[in-house]
């Protein structure tokens, strides 16, 4: 069960763990788009850090929802509706809960995806940070079919994510800056994809804790 | 009168398309700059740009202008953040950022409707450069 101490956890790990990997995603964000999504999400992980102060006594749906307004007015680029409009979703998606368990994050996992799909209007396969979070989510939902716990789970979620970002690597961007360059954005990962899986690979180490 | 927004990752760029497509404006409209982020980067800002929007809007409706990318989706954004009444009468114009907003300024700047604004700015996609 993920209570509320363990949420606020994972909310704190996964904003330190974007703004300490600002530079790579930067890198990253270098040869395919503009170099700035390592900045855009710092700015709106430090904001989020700095709101979730006033906040923090809130239920989960609230405080979600407050994370999704600081990314949206603070992170500039694609990914601040992108992933602002996933914390609005899973916000919608926790309606009520005082405790999360498997099949809350499976939901949340169906409200993010489906959040990102709308917003960008981009599915898997398109070099975008769906080809992360598509595969974490089907890997934690089988794991949780075959009796895995919120930890193994969230394990085998990163791992898959971990793999989505290699794959990422191999195919040509359709959605977002890195479409202008076609043929050329081949053998380069994609930056939003990296930051799922940053976040993923973040919440899980704090099951794992 | 439809009141324009004008959405671009640069705050200077809407400027100047204002500025530029003004020209051709036969009465002064609200045209509004919802371009750029809060503290002045390349980027965009739904809440910016839902403000804009309140402002253009004198019940006559707004066409917003958008560049690429995130001024798409932000713009989308902001539009589901607004009261039902007012999403009603907002469309994000089909159309390349400078030519829409000539077409639609000069439209709007002769009290054109809502939907002939909007016609006039998506006709701006067809306007060939052979
Ligand atoms: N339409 C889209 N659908 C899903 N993800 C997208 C889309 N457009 C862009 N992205 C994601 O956003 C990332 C780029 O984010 P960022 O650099 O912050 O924004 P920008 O491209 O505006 O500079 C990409 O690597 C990609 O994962
Ligand atoms: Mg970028």
């Amino acid at each position: 069960m993920i209570d509320k101490n363990i949420f606020l956890r994972i909310i704190n790990n996964l904003s330190d763990s974007i703004i300490e990997n600002k530079e790579l995603l930067n890198e990253l964000d270098r040869p395919i788009g503009d170099s700035d999504h390592g900045s855009n999400m710092v700015r709106g992980f430090t904001e989020v850090k700095k709101k979730l102060e006033n906040v923090k006594e809130s239920d989960f749906s609230t405080i979600l929802k407050t994370i999704a307004m600081a990314l949206i007015s603070t992170v500039g680029g694609a990914s601040g509706p992108l992933y602002g409009t996933s914390f609005l979703k899973a916000s919608g998606a926790v309606v009520g809960k005082e405790e999360l368990d498997e099949k809350d994050i499976i939901a949340v996992y169906e409200a993010v995806i489906d959040g990102i799909k709308y917003r960008g209007k981009s599915d898997k396969g398109q070099k975008t940070m769906l080809d992360a979070i598509i595969p974490a989510y089907e890997a934690f939902k089988a794991c949780v079919e075959n009796g895995g716990d919120l930890k193994k789970a969230s394990d085998e979620a990163q791992k898959a994510a971990a793999e989505g970002v290699e794959y990422t690597k191999t195919i040509i961007a359709i959605k977002g800056r890195a479409s202008f360059l076609g043929e050329r954005s081949i053998g380069h990962a994609d930056p939003g994809a990296t930051s799922s899986y940053i976040i993923l690979k973040s919440i899980a180490s704090v099951l794992n804790e | 009168m439809v009141g324009i927004v004008v959405v671009s990752h640069s705050r200077k760029l809407a400027q100047e398309i204002i500025e530029f497509s003004m020209e051709m404006a036969q009465m002064d409209i609200r045209v509004i700059n919802a371009g750029g982020t809060s503290d002045e980067r390349f980027g965009t800002d739904a809440t910016i740009i839902m403000n804009a929007i309140q402002k253009a809007d004198d019940g006559s409706g707004v066409v917003v202008l958008v560049d690429l990318g995130s001024s798409i989706m932000s713009a989308n954004m902001a539009i589901e953040f607004l009261d039902e009444d007012l999403q009603k009468r907002v469309f994000i114009a089909d159309a390349p950022i400078v030519e829409g907003a000539i077409s639609a300024i000069s439209q709007a700047s002769i009290g054109s409707s809502l939907e002939e604004v909007k016609k006039s700015a998506e006709r701006a996609k067809e306007y060939s450069k052979k």
